[in-house]
């Protein structure tokens, strides 16, 4: 996780390699996952090149993934929606767990097949059915384990490329988002005209850096 | 074990904006201050430089900056009839931590409330009949006057360089600025901000349809300002993460800008960051504060005594700390009876998110500040006739949409899928084009019988200590109004050319889930009676004279308008009263 809790603390760069979180198995199910969830076109990369199961492997592995400062004492009870969530599973174990159901669902409906052996359109199939509640998974709630990915996967396509998704920036120059600029003064004025700048990260731009060789 | 520290005149519960304020006017006044502050200390240069202040999931998606849950948090329920549950991550508000408290990540969106807010009950009932109001409604008059607090809102504006257009000046009405404002006694000491298109593009529209549209006060810059204390502050950049971020131009009025610079200066102030007071002690009279007891990240308990106890700690902590403390008397709902923890109030917000055609409009979103904005107060507080409505109340409406950062803002038209090919097309066509203003509609929560906060009977903090437990939802009044001025907002974008409108309408029941605002009111109210109120008008406690409670907790009701512009003037109010009348004879300054 790129920083410690609390702050004064500079922000650490995630870095490709290595899971740190999922198994080799999950990993290939989660960079499927994401690239249904946001898929590739032409014009900007999918999930998977954007790097969004970097970004959610490194999530899980933090703080986030532990559910850390959040309230976890008892008892745990279900409320009203409005009351909030209440469950006791951490967004690591949801995934842990949301994932091997997942990989069960799929192989008792596809005569043995996990979710990376679907064709897109049964991929697709598999997760408007969980939207829809219409599936359920024996240890966590279907549903919740995909809404979790609806709101972790765009995070990692719009969050700054240090976190180890929006790889390039796809996501911002998809939209047209300058990223940590931090001062339009010069544009503030300039009315229903397109600000024209790339975007840049707090890691700055790759064609900032100097070549080596 | 607790241990003792050397006595001080003052001790200050919590160093936000209020703890602030109070620390440097008792300083000022030549005491000996020590504030205690639950979160660590921050400055610009170390907690957020621009290197990397603007980190949208750090910041904003996971409330870096804001209390950890685990740490404390509340119980909530919409009806008595329920079970609470803990809030066991934050949602429809976000609690604040550290020094500068809500002041480091707010938006400085610095209003004023109208004259008559502050004599509500007595105002409508003279001009609607006493009928006209809800028999479980528990507004009041707050026994302090605009006229009284004017020189206070002067203060704070002149200290935080607020950017703005008057539209009241001595009774002086003055084009661009808000005509419904009371009589302020000079200009804002800044010219308003500079507007993106959006924005403009609205308050056209709003003339069009013959409103009188100005720009939002704002406490980020408009240009580079030294406040009467000395601090200067830069011209902000519109870098549009202001809202729930630090500022690294040094251009957001916050306490760090604006006071602690100065204060910190003074021998005859000290801090403790990261020590969490849990109890302010009574003598054996109970009429009387020694002191409060705190504790230390390290688990150590330590009492600090003093003459004279602030608490400043925000509002649902200063209730907290009073029910913990056993001082006042619990609020009972269904006796009617008892003043802590009554007229808790929160906010009723909605919104309109409007797409234009992508051919024809580029908003650049991003370029905003937390207080931009053109916004019009036609319809807030009783600046209009509530005869043929049947509620009352309002808020003020404008397109104040202060970030375009892609998590939290890119939206798509309603019938999208929420994923897929269609999903990353749509965020891509509209994201230029849609304008989504966030707290759109700033309507007002006005109190109820059933709306309150205790103690919760099973959930505990990390001391063992009961959490304190909300009981709130949505009256008809409070969904009444919100239809209304949704409906009234929705017809200026209209105007605006956009092609297709989506009113997010603010609907029962109170989602504790959904993020509205951090304008928490109620629950330690100010007012003349000391059988409805728990603080006097100066903020002191009918109950331990030489405790004075700063904050939004004072508020019968919450009005239509941010809050911070009030909770300081008042702050500075009952500093005035402290320093030119406490001080001189200590006990209570109003015999009841
Ligand atoms: C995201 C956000 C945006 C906002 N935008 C606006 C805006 O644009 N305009 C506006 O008017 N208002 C805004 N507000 C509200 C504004 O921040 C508050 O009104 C203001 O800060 C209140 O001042 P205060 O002194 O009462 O409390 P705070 O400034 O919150 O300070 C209270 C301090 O007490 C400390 N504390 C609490 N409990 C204890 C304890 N037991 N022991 C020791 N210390 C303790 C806290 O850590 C905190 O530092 C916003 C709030 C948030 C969260
Ligand atoms: S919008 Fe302006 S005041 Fe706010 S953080 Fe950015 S530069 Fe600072």
């Amino acid at each position: 996780m790129p920083w410690t809790p609390f702050p004064t603390s500079a922000p650490d760069f995630e870095r490709p390699g290595p899971w740190q979180f999922f198994t080799t198995d999950e990993a290939t199910a989660v960079e499927a996952i994401v690239d249904r969830i946001i898929p590739p076109d032409p014009d900007t990369p999918g999930g998977k090149d954007a790097g969004c199961a970097v970004f959610i492997d490194r999530q899980l592995k933090g703080p986030y993934g532990s559910a850390a400062g959040l309230y976890r004492l008892g008892p745990y009870t279900k409320g009203t929606k409005e009351q909030g969530p209440q469950s006791a599973n951490t967004p690591a174990e949801l995934y842990r767990k949301g994932l091997a159901g997942l990989d069960r669902y799929c192989k008792a409906n596809n005569g043995g097949k996990g979710f990376t052996q679907l064709s897109a359109e049964q991929q697709d199939g598999v997760l408007k059915k969980i939207e829809a509640g219409e599936v359920k998974f024996d240890e966590v709630d279907a549903q919740g384990f995909f809404d979790a990915l609806l709101k972790d996967v765009p995070e990692g396509f719009f969050s700054d490329p240090i976190h180890g998704g929006n790889k390039n920036m796809v996501g911002w120059s998809m939209i047209g988002f300058p990223g940590i600029r931090y001062d339009y003064r010069d544009w503030i004025h300039r009315h229903n005209e397109r600000y024209p700048h790339p975007p840049v990260s707090i890691a700055g731009r790759a064609d900032w850096t100097p070549h080596k060789s | 074990m607790v241990r003792k520290l050397p006595a001080k005149d003052v001790v200050i519960v919590g160093l936000g904006w209020t703890g602030s304020i109070m620390a440097y006017e008792l300083a000022d006044a030549g005491l000996d201050v020590m504030a205690i502050e639950r979160g660590p200390w921050r400055n610009t240069a170390t907690d957020h430089p621009p290197g990397y202040a603007a980190d949208e999931l750090r910041y904003r998606i996971r409330h870096e900056l804001f209390l950890r849950p685990e740490q404390t948090t509340f119980t909530f329920r919409n009806k008595m009839s329920q079970t609470a549950l803990p809030i066991r991550t934050w949602g429809a508000f976000m609690p604040p931590n550290g020094v500068g408290g809500g002041g480091v990540h707010w938006n400085a969106e610095t209003w004023r409330f109208l004259p008559t807010d502050f004599v509500l009950r007595t105002h409508l009932t003279q001009r609607y009949g006493a009928g006209f109001l809800p028999d479980d409604m528990t507004i009041q008059d707050w026994g302090v006057t605009y006229d009284d607090l004017e020189p206070h809102y002067d203060r704070f504006e002149y200290l935080c360089g607020t950017s703005g257009q008057a539209g009241n000046v001595k009774g002086q009405i003055v084009e661009g600025g808000n005509p419904f404002e009371g009589p302020r006694s000079r200009h804002y000491p800044n010219p308003p901000q500079d507007q993106p298109f959006g924005a403009t593009l609205f308050a056209k529209a709003a003339r069009d349809l013959g409103y009188k549209p100005f720009p939002q006060p704002s406490g980020n810059m408009s240009r580079a300002y030294q406040n009467p204390l000395g601090v200067r502050l830069g011209p902000c950049t519109f870098c549009g993460f202001c809202e729930w971020f630090g500022c690294g131009n040094y251009s957001k009025a916050t306490p760090q800008t604006t006071i602690l610079p100065v204060l910190l200066r003074k021998p005859n102030f000290a801090a403790r960051d990261n020590s969490e007071v849990t109890r302010i002690n009574l003598d054996a009279s109970g009429k009387r504060a020694t002191g409060v007891t705190f504790v230390d990240t390290g688990g150590n308990e330590w009492e600090q005594p003093a003459d004279l106890v602030i608490l400043s700690a925000y509002t649902i902590f200063n209730v907290q700390l009073l029910l913990l403390s056993g001082i006042g008397k619990p609020y009972d709902p269904v006796g009617n009876s008892g003043v802590i923890g009554r007229n808790f109030t929160h906010q009723t917000i909605s919104d309109v998110v409007s797409f234009f055609d992508p051919a024809k409009f580029a908003f650049n979103p991003f370029i905003a500040s937390g207080s931009i904005g053109m916004c019009i107060d036609e319809f807030n507080g009783d600046n209009f006739d509530h005869g043929p409505h049947g509620f009352v109340g309002g808020g003020y409406m404008g397109q104040v949409q202060t970030n375009g950062r892609p998590i939290e803002t890119a939206p798509v038209p309603p019938g999208t899928p929420r994923w897929g090919a269609q999903w990353k097309k749509a965020v891509k066509e509209n994201y230029q084009s849609a304008l989504k203003p966030g707290t759109g509609v700033h309507g007002s929560m006005y109190s109820y019988r059933d709306v309150y906060v205790d103690l919760d009977p099973t959930y505990k903090d990390r001391f063992g200590r009961p959490l304190a437990r909300m009981t709130i939802d949505f009256h008809d009044n409070e969904l009444k109004q919100n239809a209304f001025l949704t409906d009234k907002f929705a017809e200026i974008f209209q105007a605006m050319g956009a092609r297709q409108i989506v009113k997010e309408y603010r609907k029962g029941p109170y989602d504790v889930t959904k993020y509205q605002t951090t304008h928490l009111c109620g629950g330690a109210i100010m007012g003349t009676d000391p059988g409805t109120s728990a603080l006097n008008r100066y903020l002191q406690s009918w109950d331990v004279p030489n405790l004075f409670v700063t904050g939004a907790s004072a508020f019968p009701q919450n009005p239509g308008y941010n809050p911070t512009g009030t909770v300081a003037a008042l702050a500075y109010w009952a500093a005035d009263a402290i320093r030119n009348r406490y001080l001189k004879n200590p006990g209570q300054l109003i015999n009841a």
